[in-house]
């Protein structure tokens, strides 16, 4: 089962709740979707086992066979080129890797080459295998190195993938193809606006999802109602509480001092796999 | 004109109560909110619209089965795998046209997309710039740079010297377009663990456009430890810390009140820190 970890609003406590429950199962791959800014390894410390580049393909013009006729630029939907009389000028951050300025050109005079967009990584922390991205400073897109994240995913286990906020591109690109998502929010106007943004693209995507309140019993009870409203099911609750958000200032994952919460995570998953 | 962008690299940080805050206290002033897929500086700042933007540019390619001969040509070709049985899954087209041309029967056309809407609006305390992505839509950047040429238009016509703009979180497209530019950029950081991991990679997107970062501790209290970390690593790297914020359950009161926290309880603590913070910020950058 692939159940993805999503909120539309950052710092609702994705990371806590993707770590907690990975903490609290058996036979689980995490999986840390949140290249721009991947922090499960933070809460977890893993033992890295290996780290491997990801690259995209980019064009590259061959002067000596371009014409400059601009056939290239003109079919770019990106316009990641720019054809000037003397000289082709190639925006790599606004190219997305389709190979149709090959395609179009009638001088054979682009090749492709890679770039390198990140890093990917993979360790182990107690019986919990993390596979994480780490996009490079300065690169634009998230959404290959995303995919290739995904790509590591290994469909018998208990997956879960942590996505990262918002509700564009790279959130549909993690949560694209899961089980169930689990929407994680904080009772306040943010969450609830944010929340609601979310809940129209996992539906759209047609995934199943549910409702973690994080930190209950801050802000007011308008998430509550419009679940309510929505038939949306709340999952789990979990209170805000000064001995968690201690824990968690200092990168501990609060099931290895509050034992008892594991069990709370494992009917969560229970409860999921059900409806799945 | 000077324009300053509030980010953080994590989500959650207190960015919006933070910018909300600043544009109550200086009144003169644009506000842009480039948080496009998940905005929330309008909650506190109850905007009125005056102008309504349609944002269309992303594109999706779609078949028509009456033409198709079902060659198959478009799915090989196709990089981000959006074919399958000669039928195109939305959700990973990226709109790039390589299967409308190569497709013998012309049976593909794109259709253009209504990516969102931009907006622009009065406040209380100045006129505002902001939109709204449709959920799960690309293109998020374009967008962003569309707020920001909207808020740069608002102040050159109305002689405003001040644009502040509150960033999404993370270190990608929209953020990159979000500071691309201007003359500072603010980082809230928490001090937890994440919070300093997220610092050092947003510090060092803004090193990379080479834009002058000030740093500001929002619930600096919540472990002092960690405060005191992120301090000596701004020193280290000769940042200026700008503020150190204490945590205050009156910033979710007054977001639940849809104020500013400094307008909802002017007189606490904690808008006299943010106040600080401000002038702080304020100063550093006409000093430049």
């Amino acid at each position: 089962m692939i159940v993805s970890i999503a909120s539309g609003k950052g710092g609702t406590g994705k990371t806590t709740i993707a770590v907690n429950l990975a903490l609290s199962l058996e036979n689980v791959q995490l999986l840390d979707c949140d290249v721009e800014e991947p922090n499960d390894h933070v809460l977890l410390r893993p033992m890295i086992s290996d780290v491997e580049e990801t690259q995209v393909l980019v064009p590259k013009i061959v002067e000596e066979r371009c014409q400059h006729c601009g056939d290239c630029a003109d079919f770019c939907a990106f316009n990641a080129l720019f054809v000037a009389p003397e000289k082709v000028v190639f925006f790599p951050e606004l190219c997305h890797s389709c190979g149709g300025c090959l395609l179009v050109c009638p001088h054979q005079a682009i090749i492709e080459e890679a770039k390198r967009v990140g890093v990917i990584k993979r360790g182990r922390a107690q019986k919990v295998e993390l596979v994480y991205g780490e996009l490079d400073v300065g690169e634009p897109m998230a959404v290959p190195l995303i995919r290739a994240v995904k790509s590591q995913i290994e469909e018998d286990r208990n997956v879960i993938v942590d996505s990262p906020p918002g509700t564009a591109c790279p959130v549909v690109a993690s949560v694209y193809g899961s089980d169930f998502c689990v929407l994680v929010t904080e009772p306040t106007p943010f969450g609830l606006h944010d929340l609601q943004i979310t809940v129209q693209v996992v539906r759209a995507l047609e995934i199943p999802l549910g409702v973690v309140v994080n930190m209950a019993g801050i802000g007011d009870r308008k998430v509550y109602e419009y679940c309510a409203t929505e038939r949306i099911p709340i999952l789990l609750e979990v209170p805000f509480n000064k001995r968690i958000a201690e824990l968690y200032s200092r990168g501990i994952p609060f099931v290895e001092e509050m034992a008892e919460w594991k069990e709370k995570f494992r009917a969560l998953w229970r409860k999921i796999a059900e409806d799945v | 004109m000077r324009q300053i962008t509030v980010l953080s690299g994590k989500g959650g940080t207190g960015k919006t109560s933070l910018t909300a805050a600043f544009a109550a206290l200086t009144r003169h002033l644009v506000i842009g909110d480039c948080d496009v897929d998940a905005p929330n500086l309008h909650l506190l700042l109850n905007p009125t619209i005056v102008e309504t933007q349609e944002f269309r540019g992303s594109q999706v390619a779609v078949i028509d089965e009456t033409k198709c001969v079902q060659c198959g040509k478009c799915e090989a070709a196709c990089r981000f795998h959006a074919i399958h049985d000669l039928v195109i899954d939305p959700v990973l087209c990226e709109g790039c046209g390589v299967c409308a041309y190569l497709c013998p029967t012309d049976a593909i056309t794109l259709d253009v997309q209504l990516d969102g809407y931009a907006f622009i609006s009065t406040t209380k305390y100045g006129p505002m710039a902001h939109a709204r992505l449709n959920p799960g839509q690309e293109n998020s950047g374009k967008l962003v740079t569309l707020v920001r040429q909207n808020a740069r238009r608002i102040a050159e016509k109305e002689k405003i010297e001040l644009v502040l703009i509150d960033g999404p979180p993370g270190i990608g497209c929209p953020v990159i377009a979000s500071i691309t530019g201007v003359d500072a950029g603010l980082i809230v950081v928490e001090p937890t663990l994440s919070g300093i991991h997220d610092l050092e990679r947003a510090l060092s997107l803004l090193n990379h456009f080479r834009i002058p970062a000030f740093v500001c501790v929002n619930k600096a209290d919540l472990n002092a430890e960690n405060t005191a970390r992120i301090i000596a690593f701004c020193e280290d790297n000769e940042v200026r810390v700008i503020g150190r914020i204490p945590f205050d359950p009156l910033v979710t009161k007054a977001m639940v009140a849809a104020t500013p926290v400094v307008e909802y309880a002017p007189t606490s603590r904690i808008a006299d820190e943010i106040k600080n913070a401000w002038t702080c910020l304020r100063a550093a950058g006409t000093a430049r």
